[in-house]
């Protein structure tokens, strides 16, 4: 298992599991849109950029590219 | 040695680079992907396929390419970029309980648990099918499977799997059991529920939803081949209209392999399996046929239902625009960071546009060049 942090709030994961998956396991929204709509994944795929969160203090990375690794900071925008 | 470069890492990619090391090439296999194996070997390459991860070809994940100048050098490049799901704009579509049906498969293997959850799976396609029975492996109760094209269709479409009879026990074998009706789409979406025609709300956690597969095809348009209707141009040796690069996949499993060994190897290996390759190609063709869009779903969207989720464009405000260029200049449409890549296949839908979500360059980029420059 690994231990990550979502928003300051503790989360353990099984290996191989992207950030996405482990956000939404927790709360359904990622990020505000430019109107302040909440929203989240859907493509799961890299492509539509909906899944956008900060990672260990770097901006707008997809969460649904990136695997879960010991540590890791998630911050989302909603 | 030559070189070859493969870009994509799903069966066609795996399949071309394993047969580009075959004859001998010195391979390298780059993937956005955290992990080898594209979306249907999303979380694993089967054992009958192990073979394609042959430990002489270089392999690179988690790398993306936007630009022609990021390619590395090589004496022949395969694209394998595959597809992306086609969704439709409707009201309440941006809600985040709608995901992609691949979407939210790649969620689900990618971690995401899904046991008791209750899904509505909607849209279009077989792939609605083994979503379905993928989730229902995984514990979701899958309330109900919503596909739009005509019951008529679909029938005369199943009469004609007789034919094929390993198909016909594969959709039998996905679809058993589960509650799967034709002429029926999404209407609109509210917080916790999906409304679909002829089937009303239908309270669920997730819908799973969309229509098609739309080919990748902005990365082969980048460097200058030829794309028509959607579909990028080849030869029956899976080479483009740019010398030295080729394209494979973006059809059924077993035609994706195919044409990437087809590229892959040299002539004489290719050669056989043509026949091959032309029948799946043959059969993805009437997969297309049964399953094109309905025209009752160009007005699903209201004018307030946003198209363009990068920067909440709504459709109103779209819709009396010439083309995609003026949408653009006057609405953004298009211009947030997917790149027209998740409205450009909707509004081909919509307005006919053709879903052209790159700018084409001005001059073709030439392999050639690319090399000549760096060596
Ligand atoms: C979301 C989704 C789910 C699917 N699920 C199923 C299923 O369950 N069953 C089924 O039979 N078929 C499924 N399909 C159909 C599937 O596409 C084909 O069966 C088959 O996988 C096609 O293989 P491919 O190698 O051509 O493409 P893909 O498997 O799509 O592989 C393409 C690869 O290229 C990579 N890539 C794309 N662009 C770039 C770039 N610019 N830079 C770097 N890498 C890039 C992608 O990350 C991906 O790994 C699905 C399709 C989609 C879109
Ligand atoms: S969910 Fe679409 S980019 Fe991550």
């Amino acid at each position: 298992m690994i231990r990550i942090t979502i928003n300051g709030r503790s989360l353990e994961v099984a290996a191989g599991t992207t950030v996405a998956a482990a956000v939404m396991t927790i709360q359904p929204g990622f990020r505000r849109s430019v109107s302040g709509e909440l929203r989240g994944p859907l493509c799961g795929m890299g492509i539509c950029m909906e899944c956008r969160v900060t990672l260990n203090g770097h901006r707008h990375e997809r969460s649904c590219q990136t695997l879960c690794t010991p540590g890791m900071e998630v911050v989302t925008d909603a | 040695m030559p070189s070859t470069l493969v870009i994509g890492g799903g069966p066609a990619g795996l399949a071309a680079a394993w047969a580009a090391a075959q004859v001998g090439d010195q391979v390298t296999l780059l993937d956005d992907n955290p992990a080898l194996g594209g979306q249907i070997w999303r979380g694993g390459v089967p054992a009958a396929h192990q073979r394609f991860l042959d430990p002489s070809i270089t392999v690179r994940t988690g790398v993306q390419i936007h630009s022609a100048n990021q390619i590395p050098a090589a004496d022949r490049l395969i694209l394998a970029t595959g597809t992306r799901e086609r969704f439709l704009p409707f009201p309440g579509w941006t809600l985040p309980h709608i995901l992609g049906a691949g979407g939210l498969q790649a969620m689900v293997k990618s971690g995401l648990p899904i046991a008791g959850k209750r899904v509505v799976i909607t849209g279009t396609g077989p792939l609605l099918l083994a979503v379905g029975a993928y989730l229902r492996k995984r514990g979701a109760m899958v309330v109900l499977i919503a596909e739009q094209a005509p019951f008529s269709r679909i029938a005369q479409f199943t009469r004609e799997l007789w034919r094929e009879p390993a198909k016909l026990f594969q959709a039998a074998q996905l679809g058993w059991g589960l509650r799967y009706r034709a002429d029926a789409w999404p209407i609109r979406a509210d917080a916790g529920s999906i409304t679909i025609q002829g089937h009303g709300k239908i309270p669920c956690d997730y819908v799973a939803c969309g229509f098609g597969l739309v080919v990748n095809t902005e990365l082969p348009a980048l460097l200058g081949c030829a794309i028509d209707a959607g579909q990028v141009v080849t030869d029956s040796k899976q080479r483009t209209t740019i010398p030295h690069i080729y394209w494979a996949g973006a059809g059924s499993v077993d035609r994706s392999i195919l044409e990437g060994q087809i590229a892959g190897f040299d002539l004489e290996r290719a050669r056989p399996l043509y026949p091959a390759r032309d029948r799946a190609l043959r059969f993805d063709r009437r997969i297309d046929q049964a399953f094109r869009l309905r025209s009752e779903l160009s007005n699903l969207a209201a004018p307030d239902t946003i198209v363009c989720r990068c920067e909440d464009v709504p459709f109103g405000a779209v819709w009396q625009q010439r083309d995609w260029r003026s949408a653009k200049l006057q609405t953004r449409c298009g211009m947030g960071p997917c790149q027209g890549r998740i409205c450009g296949p909707a509004l081909e839908h919509l307005c006919g546009w053709p879903a052209s979500s790159v700018r084409p360059p001005i001059f073709p980029t030439r392999l050639e060049n690319l090399l000549d420059e760096r060596r």
